[in-house]
């Protein structure tokens, strides 16, 4: 096994993703820790216009061919597995994400190589590679030594800053030998946008987040009512989304959307990675849960452990007052 | 057109969980274990197409905690057969261990399409549906929230999400692996009712397999999030919360 560190990049409409280049910047300190090389797979089609932003890494591999123009699980997952058929890096990175995710696994069978999701950290302890992911909706995290083998890792979006600065290294670009791809049986049809019409809640500056402690539709009501007297939108986590109760367009994660508002208010969120992957960066987030131990008072400005269907009416009535303050 | 659906039990995270004296893994006498929520959304999407295909569905699971009160819910809601697959392990395996096993039991069976839940709370190697594709060598497409048959059932076309609300339309030849994220309607409501009356004359099949050896990871120790290392909370009666919240706003300007 070698000392590098291959990370897989991912892109979309021309433009790499930052999953990739925050996995470059932590590819590039574990590698030096232990003398290797960070080397960056890219599939794609037409893709010479990404490698400048790869600056940051050892070498590029790069496969340029009409088959990779989009992601399809079966087409990038048999060009990697070719890949890394004789290839030994430490570890392979790569996001934990719609495309990672699908990745991850395929790949980990195909290539009998151990795979890891829901990473979150990356630590050196002597010498050896410990992995933290965090499970169970983010109440518990596990902690992994790697093996000595090449092991797989699916990191969650966030979890790394990305360089500030862009590198200014001359990776060398390689490009993937790879035989005749055998016939594909899954096929890129089309892309479909986001429905349009909707408010575009990455650009409101106060969101009220409900969860599945709204408990059903008709307590929505009481979160727009908030949203109006903070002249803001409500906006949801999955499972909300799933039951029909709001829109795609409101989704926040995974995913939805990647919001970064004012003031994010959560309520009746438990606070799960894929949700929280979406509004981390909010400048001030106030979370509301009965459960003390939700995951979202990790993270959260301020947080009460009070019943979310209690408290939003109060919260109402109490901006109403201010905004009557405010207008006297 | 047959349709597989396979499904596994996790914590209900209502219930909380907790460490085991290892240090390495949850004490099962500490959890409550329900159906994976994406797994309730495969069996939906394969009941949907059933009911427009005239496909047959068929439920397998794992013997964790209270399998069979899913499994008969799973016939309530319209499946044709639900089996328990026994293995004879104390602790749920790892998703390797569980992909060896169901492709054990899937192998040389006449099904179409097999959908699984795209991801569970414990998954920690990988997601179930990727490695059972990659062991049987049939595509996977994972994220998927909408599922239609085309050109006589030789094809499924599907939705795969992206981040940022965006989708690509896939078509897939079968048979094939989805990994289903959500169904095209909310998983449906069965009366209590109902459900009594299918448990009385259900008949649950038991299969048994023989647990392989996986290249799985090795948790080294487990451990919560630091307690108040996050959020200032805010305490008092709800009235008193909510006016230290909007005074929280007032500070920062954040009421008009």
């Amino acid at each position: 096994m070698s000392q590098d560190v291959w990370i897989l990049a991912e892109h979309f409409q021309g433009r790499l993703n930052d999953i990739t280049l925050e996995l470059v910047g932590k590819g590039r300190e574990l590698a030096q820790a232990k003398q290797g090389k960070v080397a960056v797979v890219l599939l794609g089609s037409n893709v010479n216009g990404l490698m400048s932003e790869l600056a940051g890494a050892d070498v590029v591999f790069v496969a340029n061919r009409p088959e990779f123009r989009e992601f399809t699980p079966e087409a990038y997952g048999a060009a990697l597995e070719a890949v890394l058929k004789d290839a030994h890096p430490w570890v392979v990175l790569m996001g934990s994400t719609s495309v990672g995710l699908d990745l991850l696994s395929l790949l980990s069978a195909r290539t009998g190589k151990p795979c890891l999701d829901s990473c979150t950290r990356l630590d050196i302890r002597d010498g050896r590679l410990f992995a933290t992911s965090q499970i169970y909706g983010g109440k518990l995290f596990a902690e992994v030594a790697l093996s000595d083998t090449t092991t797989l890792v699916a990191v969650v979006p966030g979890s790394f800053p990305k360089p500030e600065n862009a590198a200014a290294g001359r990776p060398e670009f390689q490009e993937i030998a790879l035989a005749a791809l055998p016939e594909p049986r899954t096929k890129f049809r089309k892309l479909i946008e986001p429905p349009p019409g909707d408010v575009d809640i990455t650009k409101v500056p106060v969101l009220v987040a409900v969860g599945r402690g709204i408990q059903n539709a008709d307590n929505l009501s009481m979160a727009e009512e908030l949203a109006e007297a903070l002249g803001g939108t409500v906006c949801a986590s999955r499972p909300v989304i799933d039951q029909g109760w709001l829109p795609l367009t409101r989704q926040v994660g995974k995913s939805g959307m990647t919001v970064k508002p004012k003031l994010y208010l959560a309520f009746g969120i438990s606070g799960a990675p894929e949700h929280w992957e979406g509004m981390k960066n909010s400048e001030l987030i106030v979370a509301v849960n009965t459960d003390p131990k939700a995951p979202i008072f990790a993270g959260a400005h301020y947080g009460a452990a009070v019943d979310a269907l209690e408290l939003l009416p109060l919260l109402t009535e109490e901006v109403r007052k201010a905004n009557l303050k405010k207008a006297s | 057109m047959n349709i597989a659906v396979l499904t596994k039990q996790v914590p209900d995270l209502v219930e909380g969980v907790e460490i085991d004296s290892t240090g390495k893994a949850v004490d099962p006498d500490s959890i409550r274990y329900i159906l994976s929520e994406s797994d309730d959304h495969a069996i939906e999407e394969a009941v949907l197409l059933k009911e427009r295909n005239q496909a047959r569905v068929e439920v397998f699971s794992l013997q964790t905690g209270e399998v069979r009160d899913s499994l008969c819910m799973a016939l309530a809601k319209g499946a044709d057969r639900v089996v328990i697959v026994t293995t004879g392990l104390e602790a749920p395996p790892s998703n390797h261990t569980a992909a060896k096993i169901f492709a054990s039991v899937l192998q040389g069976l006449p099904f179409d399409l097999i959908l699984t839940g795209v991801r569970a709370i414990d998954d920690l190697d990988g997601s179930l549906g990727g490695l059972l594709a990659g062991y049987l060598n049939l595509p996977y497409v994972g994220l998927v929230r909408k599922v239609e048959l085309a050109n006589g059932a030789a094809m499924a076309v599907v939705q795969k999400e992206f981040p940022g609300g965006y989708a690509a339309e896939l078509e897939v030849k079968l048979p094939a692996v989805l990994g289903i994220q959500a169904a095209e309607q909310p998983p449906r409501y069965v009366p209590v009712s109902r459900l009594r009356q299918v448990m009385k004359t259900a008949k649950v099949e038991e299969q048994e397999a023989t647990p392989p050896k996986s290249e799985s990871v090795a948790v080294e120790r487990m451990f919560k999030p630091e307690e108040g290392a996050g959020a200032t909370m805010v305490s008092g009666t709800p009235e008193e919360v909510a006016r230290q919240i909007v005074n929280l706003f007032s500070e920062r300007r954040l009421v008009r």
